[in-house]
C-alpha cells in the first residue's frame, strides 16, 4: 500500500500541483479544498500524512490541525504545513496547534516528498 | 499527452481570474465601509493565494508585487493599518496594478513598469517602511545556522556526537525519534545509546510524557546544517546538542551494551518498526547506515517510473476525493449538447404530428406518453440553456476599473453603483456585452457626467453617479446605463443633426426622438473628441453591435437630471420564442419579443400612400404597414386588410411597422439554425427553424423589414419618428 497524503488547499492551481508532483513520486493523493472539507475527508480516509495550506476560506490551518490534534485516533498523524507565511508568530502557531512540520512556499516538489518521507511512518 | 504542467499554469491563471474579481468586491465593500472581518480576510486570501501560486511558476514580477500588496493588506487584517478612504483607495489601484501584472504573466506581455513602482513606493509609505527594493518573496524558512565554522572546514567522515531529549510536545505534534533516527541513517553509520534513567516506576508514568535521552554517534561527512535539517521540525521541542566531529569514532555495526546489560542491535533494515523507540526497557542500538545516497540529494522515488502498479496509483488519485461542486466543461461539448437537444426538440415536435395526424385520441396511451416526453424534452432544453447561463457578474466587475480610470482622465468624481450582478444571461451574450458596455460607461462619465465644478454650481454633489443595473423582464436581459448628469444637451443634438444633413432644418421632433438621434451614424456631439469615448466610435456602433445580437437599445433623457440607456437582450442566442404565422402559404416566425400588439385591421383603418406604401390608423397615429408576403417576394399582390392579422412591431430603436400576415399559427420556442452558416444571408430574413413537420420556416429579421419598409416610404431619415 503507497503512502496516502490528504493534501488541503483551497487554491485549485495548488492543488492540481501537489497532485502532480506526489502522484509522480509514488504516493496516493486525496484532496481537500478547506479545513472543514479536509475533516469531512478524514471521516472517511486515513491518510499516512496532511498537507495543508494555512489560509484557507471556511476553516484556516490552524483551525484544521487543532481538529485533527483533538481526535484521539488521529493524534499520531503528521501534518505538514505548506504556506507562504514566512513570519515566525504563524509558524509558532502552527506548532503550537500541533503541526508536525512545515515548508515554505513556493515550494520544491523534491522538499516536499523529502518531507513527507520524512514525516511518515 | 497534455503537458500537465501547462493545463496546471492554466488553472492558476484562471484561478486567478476569480481572485482579481473577489479582491475587487471586497475592496469596493472596504470602500463603501461595508467589510467585515471575513471580507478583509478573504482580500488578504486573494492576493496571498495569486502570489503563492506565481511561486510555483516563478513569476517573480506577480511573486513581488503581490508580496508588497499582501503585507499592507496583513496589517489592516491584524488592525495594525486602520483602512482609511486613502488607503483603500492605494489598494484598489495596486488591484488594478495586479491584474496588469497577472495578464502580462499570463501573455508574456510587459507591465507599466513606472506605474508599478510608483504603487510600490506608495505602499511603502502605507508599510510605514523605507523606500527599500521590494522585498525577496519567501525567503527561506528558518534558514538554519549554517554552522559557518565548519562548512568548508569538515573533513571527509567526521565522528558527530548529538544528544537529542524530547518534550512531550514533540509527540503531540505526531513527530516520532524512530523518523528522526531514519533520517539520521541517510547521513552515515549510526550508533545510538538510548538514556531511559529518567524513566519512572509504571504506576507513576504519564502515558503522555517524555523520558528518554538518546545519544547519538554519527559518523557523516555531512555539516551541521544537514543535521538541524533532520531536527527542522522538532527542534523547539527538544532538548538537541550537536557536538562537532573530534576524532574519529566507532566503527559501523559496534553493538553497545546498557548499563543494565540488556543489548540488542538493530540490523541494517529496510523499514525500522517506529513502535520499538517506545519500548521502555530497551537500552542499546547500533544502527547501520541506510543505503542512501549524498545527505542533500532527494530520496529517489520508491518505485520505476514505469511500473504498472504507478499507473494504478495514478488512477487512483484521479479519483481522488471530488473537489468542489462544480466541474469544468469544455465550451464545445455544451455547444454539442445545446445543438442535439434542439435536434431532439425537432422530432419531439415531428413525432406528435406524426401522431396527431394518425388520429389517436388525446386520451390515448400514446398521447398522454407523448404529452410527458414533450414536457421533458422542454424541461431538457431549459437544463442545458442554463448551463450555457452565466451571471453577468463577471462584466459588471470590470466596470469599476473602468470608472477609475476614465474619472482620472477626466477629471471627474464618479461613483458607480451596480446592481443585478446575479442576473444571469447565455455565455455568448456576456462575452458580447462588455464592449458595448464599457461604451456607454465612457460615454455617461465623459458625456453625461458634469465637471465638479458645474455640480456644485448647479446644486448637485460634486461626485457624480452612475449606475448599472441588470434585471430580466420578458424573456430577454435588460442593462441599463443611467447617470445623473446634465442630460442630452437637445439644442445642440439637433443642431448637430442638421449640420450634419441627418434631419432638415424644419424637422418636427419630439424630445425622445432628438434624444436618439445620437444612435445615428457619424453622430458626435463631443465639442472635441475626447480619448475617451472619441475613438471615431459613436453609439451607432454601440447600437450596430447590439442590433446583431439581437438587442435594442434606447436613451431616456431629462435635461440636469441625467440620461439612461437601456439595452435589451435576448437571454440566449440558441433558441427564440417566436409567433408562427403564415403569409402566402409560407410559414414563418416572427421573434416574440419585437411583437408589441396582434390587432384585427378594419379596410376603413388602411390609407394607402402611393401605390406602395400604406398606414394604418391606430390610436391616433398612423404606422407603416409592411405586407410581409410582397416584403419577401412571395407575390406581388396586396393582402386583403379585412383577410389578415396585423401584428404591430418594435424595431430597433424603438421604430414601429404593422406586419401584414395570413394567420396566426401559435406561439412556439424554436431553435435557431443560421442561414448563413447553412446557406447564405437572406435580406430581411435572420435565421431558420426546423418545424415539427420536418420543414424549414424563416424567422423572421424584424429590424430589416421595418428599416427596409421605412426607406421604401421615403421616410428613412429620421428614425423612431412614429410616436402611436
Amino acid at each position: 500500500m503507497s503512502t496516502t497524503v490528504l493534501t488541503v488547499d483551497d487554491s485549485r492551481a495548488m492543488r492540481d500541483m501537489l497532485r502532480h508532483s506526489l502522484v509522480a513520486a509514488g504516493f496516493r493523493v486525496l484532496q481537500a479544498e478547506d479545513g472543514v472539507h479536509g475533516l469531512e475527508v478524514l471521516e472517511t480516509e486515513t491518510p499516512d500524512v496532511i498537507v495543508t495550506d494555512i489560509n484557507m476560506p471556511r476553516m484556516d490551518g490552524f483551525g484544521f490541525i487543532e481538529a485533527v490534534r483533538k481526535d484521539e485516533t488521529r493524534r499520531a498523524m503528521p501534518v505538514l504545513v505548506l504556506t507562504t507565511e514566512v513570519d515566525v508568530e504563524k509558524k509558532n502557531r502552527a506548532r503550537a496547534a500541533g503541526a508536525t512540520g512545515w515548508i515554505v512556499k513556493p515550494f520544491d516538489p523534491v522538499k516536499l516528498i523529502d518531507a513527507i518521507r520524512r514525516v511518515a511512518a | 499527452m497534455e503537458d500537465p504542467m501547462a493545463a496546471i499554469r492554466e488553472t492558476f491563471f484562471q484561478e486567478c481570474e476569480e481572485q482579481l474579481a473577489a479582491l475587487e468586491t471586497g475592496l469596493i465593500a472596504m470602500e463603501n465601509g461595508t467589510a467585515d472581518s471575513e471580507t478583509v480576510n478573504a482580500v488578504f486570501r486573494a492576493v496571498h493565494s495569486m502570489k503563492g501560486g506565481a511561486g510555483i511558476f516563478s513569476l517573480d514580477a506577480l511573486v513581488r508585487f503581490a508580496h508588497v500588496f499582501e503585507t499592507a493588506l496583513d496589517k489592516v487584517r491584524s488592525g495594525s493599518l486602520a483602512a482609511t478612504p486613502q488607503v483603500v483607495g492605494v489598494f484598489l489601484r495596486a488591484a488594478d496594478v495586479l491584474e496588469d501584472v497577472v495578464n502580462a504573466a499570463r501573455e508574456g506581455g510587459t507591465v507599466d513598469e513606472a506605474r508599478t513602482a510608483a504603487l510600490v513606493e506608495e505602499f511603502s509609505h502605507i508599510n510605514d517602511t523605507p523606500a527599500a527594493p521590494a522585498p525577496t518573496p519567501a525567503p527561506a524558512p528558518e534558514a538554519a545556522p549554517t554552522g559557518g565554522l565548519f562548512e568548508d572546514a569538515v573533513p571527509p567522515s567526521q565522528h558527530w556526537e548529538i544528544v537529542f531529549t524530547p518534550k512531550p510536545e514533540l509527540y503531540a505534534k505526531a513527530n516520532e525519534t524512530a523518523l528522526l533516527l531514519r533520517e539520521l541513517r541517510r547521513l552515515g553509520p549510526v550508533t545510538v545509546t538510548l538514556d531511559a534513567g529518567r524513566l519512572p516506576e509504571l504506576n507513576e508514568l504519564d502515558p503522555e510524557g517524555a523520558y528518554l535521552t538518546w545519544n547519538i554517534a554519527l559518523d557523516s561527512e555531512c555539516d551541521e546544517e544537514a543535521i538541524r535539517h533532520v531536527f527542522e521540525f522538532v527542534e523547539d521541542d527538544c532538548e538537541l546538542t550537536i557536538t562537532p566531529p573530534q576524532s574519529v569514532g566507532f566503527a559501523p555495526g559496534t553493538v553497545i551494551t546498557g548499563d543494565n546489560g540488556f543489548k540488542f542491535e538493530f540490523f541494517p533494515p529496510p523499514e525500522m518498526e517506529p513502535e520499538e523507540e517506545e519500548a521502555p526497557a530497551c537500552a542499546v542500538a547500533t544502527v547501520a547506515p541506510a543505503p542512501v545516497p549524498a545527505p542533500h540529494e532527494p530520496p529517489a522515488p520508491p518505485a520505476p517510473v514505469k511500473h504498472p502498479a504507478v499507473e494504478v496509483m495514478a488512477a487512483k488519485a484521479e479519483s481522488a476525493v471530488a473537489v468542489t461542486a462544480t466541474i469544468r466543461v469544455d465550451l464545445d461539448r455544451v455547444d454539442r449538447m445545446i445543438d442535439l437537444v434542439g435536434e431532439l426538440v425537432i422530432n419531439e415536435a415531428m413525432l406528435s404530428q406524426r401522431v396527431m395526424e394518425a388520429g389517436i385520441a388525446r386520451a390515448s396511451g400514446v398521447a398522454m406518453a407523448l404529452e410527458e416526453l414533450e414536457h421533458l424534452t422542454r424541461e431538457i432544453q431549459d437544463s442545458v440553456m442554463a448551463i450555457r447561463a452565466q451571471p453577468v457578474r463577471s462584466v459588471f466587475q470590470r466596470m469599476p476599473r473602468l470608472v477609475r480610470e476614465v474619472a482620472a482622465q477626466t477629471g471627474k468624481q464618479v461613483r458607480l453603483v451596480t446592481e443585478g450582478e446575479g442576473t444571469e444571461v447565455d455565455k455568448t451574450v456576456i462575452e458580447r456585452i462588455a464592449d458595448p458596455l464599457t461604451h456607454m460607461i465612457r460615454n455617461a462619465i465623459d458625456h453625461g457626467l458634469e465637471s465638479p465644478e458645474t455640480r456644485v454650481a448647479n446644486g448637485k454633489p460634486a461626485e457624480g453617479t452612475v449606475k448599472l443595473l441588470a434585471l430580466h423582464r420578458s424573456g430577454r436581459i435588460v442593462l441599463e446605463v443611467s447617470d445623473d448628469g446634465a442630460g442630452i444637451n437637445r439644442a445642440r443634438v439637433r443642431q448637430k443633426a442638421i449640420e450634419n444633413g441627418v434631419i432638415s432644418p424644419d424637422a418636427q421632433l419630439t424630445d425622445d426622438e432628438i434624444d436618439n438621434l445620437i444612435f445615428l451614424p457619424g453622430f458626435s456631439t463631443a465639442a472635441k473628441v475626447s480619448d475617451i469615448s472619441g475613438r471615431g466610435v459613436g453609439m451607432d456602433v454601440v447600437r450596430q453591435s447590439v442590433a446583431a445580437l439581437g438587442g435594442r437599445i434606447s436613451i431616456a433623457s431629462r435635461p440636469g437630471q441625467g440620461s439612461t440607456f437601456t439595452l435589451s437582450l435576448p437571454l440566449t442566442l440558441a433558441v427564440l420564442d417566436g409567433m408562427v404565422v403564415s403569409a402566402h402559404g409560407h410559414t414563418l416566425i416572427i421573434p416574440l419579443g419585437a411583437i408589441v400588439e396582434t390587432l384585427k385591421p378594419r379596410a376603413s383603418d388602411v390609407f394607402p400612400l402611393d401605390d406602395h406604401i400604406s398606414v394604418l390608423a391606430l390610436r391616433g397615429g398612423y404606422v407603416p404597414i409592411v405586407d410581409v408576403a410582397i416584403s419577401l417576394g412571395y407575390c406581388e399582390e396586396f393582402i386583403d386588410p379585412e383577410q389578415s392579422v396585423a401584428l404591430l412591431v418594435e424595431g430597433e430603436g424603438g421604430v414601429r411597422a404593422v406586419l401584414m400576415v395570413d394567420a396566426i399559427h401559435g406561439q412556439r420556442q424554436v431553435v435557431i439554425k443560421s442561414l448563413e452558416a447553412n446557406y447564405r444571408a437572406v435580406p430581411g430574413i435572420a435565421a431558420a427553424t426546423v418545424m415539427g413537420d420536418g420543414r424549414v420556416a424563416l424567422i423572421l429579421d424584424v429590424d430589416a423589414v421595418v428599416r427596409n419598409a421605412r426607406s421604401e416610404a421615403g421616410r428613412g431619415e429620421v428614425p423612431a419618428l412614429e410616436a402611436n
